[in-house]
């Protein structure tokens, strides 16, 4: 149950990545990366979590900044939210993602976490944020997947043990821009696309993303595919800032004299992972931008929802998002 | 009337050390040698406790002493404990642990064995009243409120709860009863009787300062430094807590980081840093955390509620039959449904009502008042089905409240007892003008989005009196009004200071507010609490100061001869009205005082103040002219404190969010004395009305115990950008005739007016689908207007 009261850590300030993999190879289980530090804390405070050695990614520069290269728009795992959300060529060229990040939490936040953060976040399961032994935390049973459970924010899809959501807005606009993670270990950087990044736990129930002990997400690159493309991102949440998705969209598409081209299209906060919805691609590629495309692209959204007991709601929800996405996109 | 300060703005002293960070919160204060303690709290809903192993804990470095149930002194079983061997809710302090550091003594509780033998606990109480159901306590399961209050077992027959659908509010026996008129024949004569069954959440009161406490021992009197309301109020409850005399008690309140009514009274576990303290002699800091404050920081009680009314065809509610199933927590709690059904019969001034209710103990945190309570949970349910009401009747919505409007004639509660005075429909008027406009966009669609208007009310008692004021001017001419009233961040210690400086026409530069520390000799004051304080606090100030006028008065005699009434003042001088050039300053007034002694300065008071008033003016006896008096000005009936607010959003139909595009509150609180500080309380009302309305409720787990969304980020508390940046606000602006300068209090039924508004606006926008529950989120918007059903069933409660 939430102490409020941090354990003592030593603490590493590396101001290169490779120290920084070195350390976390020395330390192996022991140690924790920290960048913003808001989902870090709350963990240590709760004392729900603990890593004697932590890592502090801020003094590293090589993980920071926007920059455009021949592959595309390389995002530094350090850079705040609040650069995302102000970047002019991001604005101009993948308003997707500054929109979503513009919707993380609240300002005071966004100041200070990370792009890297936002996108390594864990679960935000209230039973297993409040420390019980679930599946998730290692334990052997789900709280929020019962009859009683109070699982207002979780999963439509994808339940395997557990049935918290992918807590990142940001995430959602990742893989609708078809980004690729750079990760960094101690057997050098590797890409990954975005869609394969965020694993479920059918995978792995302990883990988000496919990181490994020892290995740092360094950027993300935006592919120029997606770039200048028309975009959608929308945010249900409770309030109008601070809080988590109950459920988000966001959708990239090519249009040409009002017809869908490509599109590729995300929602958050519906199961474990950011859902790309292949079937509503599938069913509007090619189809006029109109009321009838939207209505359909809604339909097609929520086909296999499986309800929990308090979050059938997410059902209309996201067929009225993805309704809106391609209506009013 | 024109005044002088009354009805100006003004700079309150505590300000610039708000503003400056300087201001000390009782976790700010220091002393040497001091240490910190930590709480133990259960971590299951209701066990007893069969052992406790705390030996590793003790032997670790840094580690002062544990402090256990069995080290402080009990408690009637009513009453929260200090601390417990029996936790009836999860977070329930259980012991504490005193340390050189905070981490060092959570490390210690870390290492603690504590073997809980597991109990039944319910935090529904409907469970617990069916037969066989789960009880919250081992002692019983339902609160008696008669005096003693009790812990009696209450149950419900199977038969009770299957003679009505499984949405409607079973009503077996209710433990709570009051009526007036004859309730049946009421009905009988009606055109037109709704009957419903209404759910409103429990939650958190949310105080920005969790309530830390300091204590330290010296020479056997107990200093607390503590996050209170109330000031003089807080003695006599906390000595209690401690098992000493008041006169051994020192009480450091100066700043109150927000309180709602969960810091009105004293608290049982502001005596565990004392109790620490004077184990291990060493001063104690216990500061409480965030998580800590949404467990033993209060609550207010949910309703499981019935409401059948009778309205005639002409608008007219001439019968209310009110029956209230309260989530009590698992102590004492706060008489809510009794404030429910009062708010009913002074806001629609029905001809018979009748009051049923069961509050029910449940293994959830402990309840108080919180921002009109009760009014303010009935103000969410009734006022929808005023509306409800007058669409069947075919009534506009603002007339049918003017219709049943409370005004100086109205009665109130059981005993129909008189006001002293209400100007609800003076209230309604001033949003008459807005509600012409906005309600012709009622219903208005925008492609997804459509526009909904409301009206609210609320309503909350704003006045009480029998206190004392007290007041010194000293050879320096300095007016100090020694103040016993809190901080509990509305300013009112200095506007209702003003009055004394109004009376005796000072200068307010050359005033000074005493308060806040019980060394500087401070007047017994009301819990600032209940809204009362302005009209309370503004008499205690009004008759010390008119004591004192009468000492100037006789002095002026004594050295210039005639009587009294020969005599008036003016610019701090007192001096003969035959002739204006006989003058005498009011710091030589004071100066004289203090030569001829006896009452004048102090030696001398009035029989009937309280002890702790007598104390204040033995300890500034001959340091100036005192003015000291208890408050018997003539009261006689309610003191009715009435707000209305107009609303009018923008709801997307789409997405359940909707946007507040403009809120008026107007308050029927007699005299403006501070339009700062009541446009303040008007829009913070509405702000936390909005919480009440759609975002702020309690989630506990029904399989475990468990809080679901303690702290501020999930309990959801409206930011700024949920609400209007700009709310309007305005006053009936009528004066009490009661209160010497016409005022009433006005900071509670803010909140429930603003509450109502919105829900009602909600429906509107939705055309008339009434949820009958608060509050009203998004994903239950979505589920209307999709046409599902609700994820929860009509009567549950504390889901998320």
């Amino acid at each position: 149950m939430s102490k409020d009261m941090m354990q003592s850590f030593e603490l590493f300030q590396p101001d290169n990545l490779d120290d920084a993999i070195n350390l976390l190879d020395r330390f192996r289980g022991d140690s924790w990366v920290l960048a913003g530090g808001h989902d870090t804390f709350s963990w240590f405070k709760d004392r729900a979590k603990y890593a004697p050695n932590v890592i502090d990614l801020n003094n590293i520069d090589e993980l920071k900044g926007i920059t455009e290269t021949n592959r595309g728009l390389e995002i530094g795992a350090l850079t705040s939210l609040t650069e995302i959300v102000s970047n002019p060529i991001i604005k101009s060229n993948f308003s997707l993602l500054s929109d979503a990040a513009g919707k993380v939490a609240s300002p005071q936040i966004r100041n200070t976490g990370t792009i890297g953060g936002n996108l390594n976040q864990d679960a935000r399961c209230w039973y297993y944020r409040y420390g019980v032994d679930c599946y998730r935390a290692g334990g052997n049973s789900c709280y929020a997947d019962t009859p009683q459970g109070q699982n207002r924010e979780h999963c439509l899809w994808g339940a395997d043990r557990c049935v918290a959501v992918s807590p990142s807005d940001t995430a959602s606009a990742m893989v609708a821009l078809d980004a690729l993670m750079v990760i960094r270990g101690p057997d050098g950087e590797k890409e990954v696309p975005a869609e394969d990044f965020f694993i479920g736990p059918d995978i792995d129930i302990e883990r988000m993303t496919i990181i490994q002990s020892g290995e740092i997400l360094a950027r993300v690159i935006l592919p120029t595919d997606w770039s200048g493309a028309t975009f959608y991102f929308e945010k249900v949440s409770d309030r109008n800032t601070w809080d988590f998705s109950l459920v988000n969209v966001a959708a990239a598409m090519i249009i040409e004299n009002n017809v869908i081209k490509d599109i590729r299209i995300v929602a958050g906060a519906v199961q474990c992972t950011p859902r790309r919805l292949s079937v509503v691609e599938q069913v509007v590629k090619g189809s006029p931008k109109n009321d009838d495309t939207a209505s359909l692209a809604g339909q097609a959204a929520i086909r296999g929802a499986t309800p929990l007991n308090y979050n059938h709601f997410k059902i209309p929800l996201l067929e009225n998002l993805v309704k809106r996405a391609i209506r009013d996109a | 009337m024109a005044y002088e300060l009354i009805g100006k703005d003004f700079i309150p002293p505590d300000i610039h050390g708000k503003v400056t960070g300087k201001a000390k919160f009782a976790e700010d204060f220091r002393l040497e040698g001091m240490v910190f303690c930590r709480l133990l709290t259960s971590s299951v809903p209701h066990a007893k406790i069969s052992n406790i192993d705390y030996s590793e804990a003790l032997a670790m470095e840094g580690v002062l002493g544990v402090l256990t149930a069995d080290e402080v002194p009990e408690q009637s079983n009513v009453v929260e404990p200090i601390l417990t061997n029996e936790p009836l809710y999860v977070g329930d302090p259980i012991l504490a642990v005193a340390a050189t550091s905070e981490a060092i003594a959570q490390n210690a509780i870390d290492s603690i064995q504590i073997n809980y033998d597991i109990l039944p606990f319910t935090v529904d109480p409907l469970e617990s009243l069916y037969p066989g159901g789960p009880d919250a306590r081992s002692d019983g399961n339902t609160m008696s409120f008669s005096r003693p209050r009790s812990i009696i077992s209450h149950k419900w027959t199977a038969r009770d709860f299957i003679s009505v659908d499984e949405n409607t509010l079973p009503m077996g026996e209710a433990t709570e009863t009051w009526s007036f008129g004859d309730i049946q024949s009421s009905f009988d004569s009606s055109d037109l009787i709704l009957d419903e069954t209404f759910v409103t959440a429990g939650n958190s009161h949310l105080c920005m300062e969790p309530r830390t406490t300091m204590a330290n021992w010296e020479n056997n009197k107990c200093f607390i430094y503590g996050s209170t309301q109330s000031q003089s109020a807080v003695m006599p409850g906390l000595a209690s807590f401690l098992g000493i005399d008041i006169e051994n008690l020192v009480y450091i309140g100066e700043f109150c980081g927000g309180g709602f009514g969960s810091k009105s009274n004293p608290y049982s576990t502001m005596a565990i840093p004392a109790f620490m303290s004077k184990k291990i002699q060493r001063p104690v800091m216990m500061r409480i955390s965030r998580a800590e404050e949404f467990y033993i920081g209060r609550a207010r009680p949910g309703f499981q509620g019935r409401v059948k009314l009778g309205f005639r065809s002409d608008g007219r509610m001439v019968a209310a039959d009110l029956f209230v199933v309260q989530e009590n927590g698992p102590y004492r709690g706060f008489d809510d449904f009794d404030a429910a059904a009062s708010a009913i019969s002074l806001l629609y001034q029905p001809e018979a009502l009748r009051m049923q209710a069961v509050p029910v103990e449940t293994n959830t945190p402990p309840r108080a008042a919180m921002r009109g309570p009760g009014e303010n949970q009935i103000a969410a349910a009734v006022e929808p089905l005023i509306d409800k009401a007058a669409k069947q009747l075919n009534i506009d919505r603002v007339e049918i409240r003017r219709i049943n409007a409370a005004d100086n004639d109205a009665k109130y509660y059981s005993d129909q007892g008189p006001v002293t005075s209400a100007y609800q429909a003076e209230c309604l008027d001033k949003g008459l003008s807005m509600w012409n406009e906005i309600k012709l966009r009622s219903g208005q669609k925008n492609g997804s989005k459509v526009r909904g208007v409301g009206v609210g009310q609320g309503f909350h008692p704003a006045g009480r009196n029998g206190y004392d004021g007290l007041i010194r001017i000293t050879p320096d001419g300095k007016l100090h009004i020694h103040s016993g009233v809190g901080n509990l961040g509305t300013y009112s210690h200095t506007s209702t200071s003003r009055v004394a400086a109004e009376v005796l026409k000072y200068n307010w530069d050359n005033c000074v507010v005493v308060r806040g520390d019980s060394r500087k000799h401070l007047a017994w004051s009301p819990t600032q609490s209940g809204s009362n304080t302005s009209f309370t606090t503004t008499r205690q100030s009004y008759v010390a100061a008119v004591d004192a006028l009468e000492k100037i008065k006789e002095i002026a005699t004594l050295d210039m001869g005639g009587s009294i009434e020969d005599y008036d003042i003016s610019g701090e001088e007192v001096f003969l009205i035959s002739d204006p050039t006989k003058r005498i300053k009011f710091s030589t007034i004071a100066q004289r005082a203090i030569e001829i002694g006896g009452k004048y300065s102090g030696y001398d008071m009035p029989d009937d103040l309280h002890p702790i008033t007598k104390s204040s003016v033995s300890g500034l006896a001959g340091t100036g002219l005192i003015g000291v008096s208890k408050d018997n000005l003539y009261r006689n009936g309610l003191v009715a404190g009435i707000a209305v607010g107009f609303i009018e959003i923008e709801l997307d139909t789409e997405t359940g969010k909707f946007e507040i595009l403009d809120y008026l509150g107007v308050s029927d609180c007699g005299t403006v004395l501070h339009p700062k500080g009541l446009s303040t309380q008007i829009s913070g009302g509405a702000v936390q009305g909005f919480g009440l309305a759609a975002f702020e409720k309690h989630i506990f787990d029904p399989q475990n115990g468990l809080p679901g969304n303690l702290g501020f980020l999930d309990h959801k508390p409206p930011t700024y950008l949920d609400v209007p940046s700009v709310m309007n606000t305005a006053a009936a602006e009528v004066e009490d005739p009661q209160n010497p300068v016409g005022a009433k209090g006005m900071g509670e039924p803010v909140q429930g007016c603003a509450a109502a508004a919105l829900v009602c606006a909600i429906s509107d926008a939705l055309g008339g689908h009434y949820f009958n529950r608060v509050p009203i989120t998004p994903d239950m918007i979505v589920n209307a207007v999709s046409g599902r059903e609700q994820s929860h069933g009509p009567l549950d409660v504390n889901t998320a």
